[in-house]
């Protein structure tokens, strides 16, 4: 299978990679480029935990092809921390210990992040519904669901 | 203030690497020159294998070799190593298959896809034999033989027996029979079954896997590969998941290790979700007979029970789940006459073993619905018929366990005080209520392991920090966490000077693993006892200086060292390790610590109880269940981080309410029929209920700082108090788990019917 050219953004650092047009996504992220933190559970876009960014929408990276998202901004895990600042929803997964194993928890910060941006102010339902997509077997999600409400609340603003 | 550093919320100490992405699983590791496996496995339930041909496969471009059992040493392993007909597994099948999915020949190729294709060019030989797919079937004359000499493939057997049975039905006004059937349950970690392993020219093994319990998977791959233990390393920092199902040695661990032994390279392992839900563990699904006997009152005096087990292929620790159904069926009651015959019966399907509760959500659901059964017929108020059985503290249970701690009382008042608060209810809306208890740790050694059941090493630095050494596992538990928390306030210092190593096991000492919630009890005294010997080093030290009239009248909190009588006199804790260190040529202080139950009863050191209710509502059209809340009063002794309990507790009512009622693993001729994460349903944030948890305090003597289990009891209760919920909405009884929408609106319509004809 012949390769093609790829051209993406993650995190803010351009690539330009050759890939095979079955590779997905989420290969390019965890194995080209080495970004594990992005998760794969079941690799049929059931359980979230390989959720990014993609232009700023959620996207399940298992079940895009690296090529349908050529020329395309992708935001990852590891792009949510700027330098020593975590981000709002990181501090605040802390604070509600919103994650026990982890392994699902990439995917849900992203799913959190994605929500926030469309509705800044989500209800308690909208946010269960914002993250209805990714599977977590630790945490019951009610930590989860009060971190993002937490975020949304205003409690993490800058300047407090 | 009492302690510095636990009963405090405090952040994981995991968090920061895992809401980074930084926190590196065995999923994501990649070594040097690594080959990646797969693993083929059986289509028949049962079958000889008469030829395997692989030649096809090995002469595929990239393929780098293939495995089958007979490049093994044929060692039948077992988590059961005290009884040898209980190691009854080969991880790779020489002779024949048991069950679909059982793992027949492995493949180490330069990628997956090739891996992949080589399967399909392995040729295997089977001759299909009859097959038996349900317990009671398996159990009977001429059914099938699962395996060689097993008498009507009746795996282990069980009794449990106090007190005078016979005499008790005897003296009951009221006896209630009935059969309940509990089901299987899968694991559904979110990191699935995986491991690394590396054999090099030095002999030596190391592996990477995603497990709970290093110090096991270590002897288990030493003993079905024939190395000394301690040329077998097992790493595993962090775990995504584990609930049960990784502390047994499994496909992904051995056949890694058998490929890389071969070829002297590394070899990776992933089993996918599919394997993960076909090819591992799961929850014991069993067939329950239950007898009780009471008096008019409803005081409690005879019970009897006769348990089937569906074993599945192989023993696993579905053994220890036989064992543990049977005891915690009394709890958390006061029974002066108990009856426990438990069969744990082969069948032709995936092996059934441990999974969070370990048997007791099982009997949980079985007493306490039967418990709201007995207590409608005689008219007697279900908080009341549970006050007046329920265990206190130091009771003991006769011939089995001493119960010290207890807060089962105050757990009942405080869930009837929420009944109440509810007030009369809508149409369609039921409170149901459970009591459970749960152990800390057992005192069982079926593993048959020579040393401490956990053991810890603290060493101060000259800074005043400290490294603490544990071999205790977190798999998302918090663990790591607990652990550090309490070796800081034992110690005197803060979480941030404690630096923890862990999950190696050539670094830290053993510890049987995170399993039958152990670690804060077991692992927590090993810990405690490790910081209070470094710490009366330092004391000796300040003694001289502060001078008091023994050693023991000093300690030290929050970095100060002082007279107990007299806090404000003291010394800075870092002046007096160095102090320490310089006096001792130079020696950074060591502390050890270990803990093995000893005459602590059959079972465990200590019991956690607990009340739930569940507030649900039926759709009497559909009978779609809406769980609307759900209330814990919880008695976990001391609580250590009161931000992992709450995490531990609503994660386990998402789990048990799954189990209560949208999880189940359909199977047709031994065939799992749902194993993706579409078909089999565990909850969604969108299903989850409000949850409510109630600390009630108190001191157990047995536990560090008087600690106790808080990890897996708390599955215990939901799917009974979920079916006693439905019953209390719209007056259906089911008795067989799960609680579907499909049984409640069948049993609706058989009751429309039966009213029908009345009238």
């Amino acid at each position: 299978m012949e390769k093609l050219p790829l051209r993406i953004t993650v995190n803010g650092q351009p690539y330009e990679l050759c890939v095979k047009p079955k590779t997905l996504l989420v290969e390019v992220i965890r194995d080209h480029l080495g970004l594990t933190g992005t998760k794969r559970g079941c690799n049929s876009g059931a359980c979230g935990a390989c959720t990014v960014l993609v232009n700023g929408v959620s996207v399940k990276s298992c079940s895009v092809l690296a090529l349908q998202v050529d020329g395309a901004e992708i935001l990852t895990v590891e792009g949510l921390a700027q330098g020593e600042k975590l981000h709002p929803l990181q501090k605040a997964f802390l604070d509600e210990g919103a994650y026990q194993c982890g392994f699902c928890t990439p995917g849900m910060l992203m799913s959190a992040k994605a929500l926030l941006d469309e509705n800044p102010k989500p209800t308690r339902e909208e946010i269960r519904e914002g993250i209805h997509g990714n599977l977590c077997r630790c945490t019951g999600y009610n930590s989860i669901v009060r971190a993002i409400a937490a975020v949304a609340e205003g409690k993490y603003e800058e300047g407090e | 203030m009492k302690y510095v550093v636990i009963d405090t919320p405090l952040h994981n100490i995991d968090g920061p690497a895992k809401v980074t992405g930084a926190a590196q699983y065995t999923f994501d590791i990649t070594l040097p020159n690594m080959l990646y496996g797969k693993i083929l496995r059986s289509p028949h339930p049962h079958a000889k294998i008469l030829n395997i041909e692989t030649s096809k496969a090995e002469r595929l471009i990239g393929v780098k070799a293939v495995v089958t059992g007979k490049d093994t040493l044929g060692v039948k392993q077992g988590i059961w190593r005290r009884y040898k007909e209980l190691c009854d597994e080969e991880i790779l099948a020489r002779e024949k298959v048991r069950y679909i999915g059982e793992p027949v020949a492995a493949v180490a190729a330069v990628d997956e896809d090739v891996a992949e294709e080589a399967l399909s060019l392995i040729e295997v030989e089977y001759e299909p034999l009859p097959a038996v797919f349900d317990p009671m079937e398996a159990i009977k004359e001429g059914a099938p033989q699962i395996h060689e000499g097993v008498e009507r493939n009746i795996n282990v057997t069980r009794h449990i027996e106090w007190g005078d049975v016979d005499e008790g039905f005897k003296q009951a006004d009221y006896i209630r029979e009935d059969w309940f059937k509990v089901s299987g349950q899968a694991h559904v970690c979110m990191e699935t079954h995986c491991a690394v392993a590396s054999f090099g020219h030095d002999g030596k093994l190391t592996v990477w896997t995603s497990t709970q319990s290093p110090y096991y998977i270590q002897v288990l791959l030493a003993w079905t590969l024939g190395l000394k233990e301690s040329d077998v390393r097992v790493i595993s920092r962090y775990v995504g998941g584990g609930f049960g199902s990784k502390f047994e040695l499994d496909s992904a661990q051995f056949c890694a290790a058998l490929l890389s032994m071969k070829l002297r390279r590394p070899v990776k392992i992933v089993l996918t979700r599919e394997e993960e839900f076909t090819a591992t563990k799961r929850r014991t699904p069993m067939y329950y007979y239950v007898k009780t006997g009471v008096k008019k009152d409803g005081t409690f005096v005879a019970k009897e029970c006769r348990v089937f087990t569906d074993g599945g292929a192989y023993t696993s620790m579905g053994a220890t789940a036989l064992y543990l159904t049977g005891f915690f069926q009394s709890f958390p009651y006061k029974w002066p006459s108990y009856r426990y015959d438990g069969y744990r019966v082969y069948t032709n399907t995936m092996p059934s073993s441990a999974m969070r509760g370990f048997g007791a959500p099982q009997a949980t659901f079985v007493s306490e619905v039967q418990i709201d059964m007995i207590a409608e017929d005689l008219g007697i108020d279900p908080i009341e018929i549970r006050r007046k059985n329920g265990m206190t503290p130091n009771y003991e249970v006769p011939g089995q366990a001493t119960i010290r701690s207890c807060g089962l009382h105050q757990c009942l008042d405080k869930i009837e005080e929420w009944i109440k608060s509810r007030g009369k209810l809508p149409p369609n809306r039921g409170i149901g209520i459970a009591a459970y208890g749960f152990m800390s740790g057992g005192i069982f050694n079926w593993f048959d392991t020579p040393y401490a059941f956990s053991a810890a090493m603290v060493k101060i630095n000259i800074d005043g920090k400290v490294d603490l050494y544990v071999g205790a596992q977190d798999m998302g538990q918090g663990a790591n966490t607990t652990l550090s928390m309490i070796c800081a306030e034992e110690l005197g210092v803060r979480l941030e000077d404690i630096r923890l190593h862990t999950a190696d096991t050539a670094v830290a000492p053993v510890d049987l693993g995170a399993w039958g919630s152990r670690e804060t009890l077991m692992a927590g005294n090993a810990v405690k006892m490790a910081a209070a010997e470094a710490k009366r080093q330092l004391l000796e030290f300040a003694a001289a200086k502060l001078g008091p009239n023994i050693v023991y009248d000093l300690d030290i909190k929050d970095r100060w060292v002082h007279l107990v009588a007299r806090p404000e006199r003291g010394l800075s804790y870092y002046e007096v390790v160095r102090d320490a260190i310089r006096g001792r040529d130079g020696q950074p202080i060591i502390g050890r610590g270990h803990y093995t139950p000893h005459r602590k009863g059959m079972i465990s050191p200590a019991y956690s109880f607990g009340v739930q209710a569940v507030e649900a509502e039926v759709d009497p059209e559909t009978g779609k269940i809406t769980l609307l809340n759900v209330v814990t009063a919880h008695d976990c002794g001391q609580v250590i981080n009161p931000l992992g309990v709450r995490g531990q507790l609503e994660g386990a009512i998402a789990m048990a309410a799954g189990y209560g009622f949208t999880e189940d693993l359909p199977m047709d001729n031994g065939k799992i029929l749902n194993p993706n994460l579409v078909d089999y349903k565990i909850l969604r944030a969108t299903d989850m209920p409000e949850t409510e948890v109630i600390e009630i305090p108190t001191y157990e003597p047995e536990g560090p700082f008087g600690a106790k289990e808080a990890g897996e009891g708390l599955t215990n209760p939901t799917a009974a108090a979920l079916a006693n919920a439905v019953y209390n909405a719209v007056g259906v009884r089911i008795k067989e788990l799960p609680v579907t929408a499909e049984k409640v609106l069948r049993a609706l319509k058989e009751k429309k019917e039966g009213k029908k004809k009345e009238g």
